[in-house]
């Protein structure tokens, strides 16, 4: 089973749609623990990323990607702007020059990814930030390969979300709060399983899709 | 949410255009983007100085924009980072070849797209500084999380490294005397009520009517603790105890002291919390070179105020006093 060009890039339009959809309560959930702007940063920076891709001129997975990645650092803004689109850019650097590819590559560019998140946001697993989800998930895709069911994974990505809501916070504007941070999700976890579900739900409609 | 405003989206650019309207002959906008900039950058030959953050804390940072302080401010949504390509608009426009000092508060966002811009405009070939402030004594600082906020102390970092670059000091210089002015100030603050981000449409969270959040940040990140609200004298001086504590400020230290509206308070409670202020420190043998009261880095229309104190030395002193010519400081 490969992943084409036309299915990661109905992917990110699905997924923006869904950001916009939900950008009421992820803000709802950055007030309870940050600053309130969570929502309203991606769904600019998605509605642009859209605009973007739709008007790109290639195939080539690796620029879709960077694409997506230079929109979200110049339009979000805040700290999901830089961690987002750094995940897309030196994530998809590894998808250059490709037109179609696998889970297990699919996987590799999670991998990449996790990479770079840790790197800017100098931050571990378990700190209670969108790693809790792409770590997991990268690991999950690995293992599951081309066996996979896109019904399970979009689960497990929830489950990784959900497990958040016990974790303390020491990143990011939710630290202020320490460990009255435990109890709510983090607003970076559930906009990354919205973004997760989105491109799940799009490989589960098959082939059809193209 | 009541407010002067058209459509919340466009509530930044709204606001520079009003600026540019009201003050053509100080400040200058670098075309298709959301910085402001002195009228007469790049300054030749002198280092430039470069902060910003998210909108909503006016008169910072744009308001500090101007001859004896920054060279550029950049301005983000409201209470989020600007974006790195406009960090680097700002860094570009104003860089008269001595290099450029990026004043950072430190919030995670802010941190990283300042971050990145530096590293995109070194790679255009200017050589770039960053310092990044951390003066709020209400966080606990720790290695391992993110640290202290920057918040109304940094008002004092663009002034007095703005006053040294302004002399003609090279990069190092302006880095060093900056990094003095981290090392020396100290702020608390508190909040009375909320204040509502426009694009959000409703506060942000709730204090009840008897109540008061001590430490908030200037965002509305939560405080040390919630409390039944106090006199005015107990607020002042809980909030400078904190203060001098953690400066470890000693009789015959010579201190600055910034009361901070962080929007809605109005002066009338600003002096009437420094008079505890004065008092407190008078009682210590604490001497105050200089008080300065009123808006300098507001949280929207948040009613509450911060208390800022920073030890003087000689040279701060003098760069202090030095003239400063911009909308907000003179």
């Amino acid at each position: 089973m490969s992943i084409t060009f036309n299915q990661l890039t109905k992917w990110i339009v699905r997924a923006a749609e869904q950001i916009m959809k939900q950008k009421n309560y992820l803000t709802e959930l950055d007030q309870a623990i940050g600053d309130g702007d969570h929502g309203i940063n991606l769904s600019r920076g998605f509605q642009e990323v859209v605009h973007n891709i739709q008007t790109l001129e290639t195939d080539d997975i690796g620029q879709l990607f960077h694409t997506i990645g230079n929109t979200l650092i110049q339009k979000v803004g805040g700290a999901s702007g830089p961690i987002y689109g750094i995940a897309f850019i030196k994530g998809g650097a590894i998808l250059k020059g490709k037109k179609e590819i696998t889970v297990s590559e699919f996987s590799q560019f999670l991998h990449k990814s996790v990479e770079a998140i840790k790197g800017i946001g100098k931050s571990e697993v378990g700190n209670k930030t969108v790693l809790d989800v792409w770590t997991p998930l990268a690991d999950y895709l690995q293992e599951k390969g081309e066996n996979i069911d896109w019904q399970e994974a979009i689960s497990y990505c929830w489950e990784q979300a959900e497990k958040t809501k016990s974790m303390k916070a020491v990143k990011g504007r939710a630290a202020y709060l320490g460990e009255r941070s435990i109890g709510h999700l983090d607003p970076g976890a559930v906009s990354s399983s919205f973004l997760f579900e989105a491109l799940f739900e799009t490989l589960g409609e098959g082939n059809e899709a193209k | 949410m009541k407010k002067l405003i058209n459509d919340p989206e466009q509530v930044v650019r709204d606001m520079i255009d009003g600026i540019l309207y009201a003050h053509p002959e100080r400040l200058k906008n670098v075309p298709d983007t959301s910085v402001l900039v002195r009228a007469d950058a790049p300054v030749h030959g002198k280092v430039a100085l470069v902060s910003g953050g998210g909108s909503g804390h006016e008169p910072a940072h744009a308001g500090y924009v101007g001859k004896g302080m920054l060279d550029g401010a950049v301005c983000g949504e409201v209470f989020t980072s600007p974006t790195p390509d406009q960090v680097l608009e700002a860094i570009k426009a104003v860089d008269g070849g001595a290099g450029v000092l990026l004043v950072i508060k430190n919030y995670t966002g802010d941190v990283m797209n300042f971050e990145m811009a530096a590293e995109l405009a070194e790679a255009e070939g200017i050589q770039v500084t960053k310092v990044i402030v951390n003066d709020d004594v209400a966080v606990e600082n720790s290695t391992y999380t993110t640290g202290r906020r920057g918040i109304a102390g940094t008002v004092f970092v663009h002034k007095i490294a703005g006053a040294i670059a302004d002399q003609g000091a090279s990069l190092e210089e302006v880095e060093r005397v900056a990094l003095k002015v981290i090392d020396n100030v100290r702020s608390m603050g508190m909040a009375l009520t909320p204040c509502t981000v426009p694009a959000a449409g409703k506060a942000g969270f709730e204090i009840p009517e008897d109540e008061m959040e001590i430490g908030m940040g200037i965002h509305g990140e939560p405080g040390t603790h919630r409390a039944k609200i106090e006199s005015a004298d107990t607020v002042a001086d809980q909030l400078l105890s904190l203060v001098i504590n953690d400066l470890n400020l000693q009789a015959d230290d010579k201190v600055a002291v910034m009361l901070n509206s962080l929007g809605s308070t109005p002066q009338m409670e600003l002096y009437v919390m420094n008079k505890t202020i004065g008092k407190v420190l008078q009682s210590k043998g604490i001497i105050v070179h200089k008080t300065y009261v009123g808006e300098f880095m507001t949280s929207l229309e948040m009613a509450g105020c911060s208390v800022s104190v920073l030890k003087l030395d000689e040279e701060l002193t003098e760069l202090l006093d030095a003239k400063a010519d911009t909308l907000g400081w003179k």
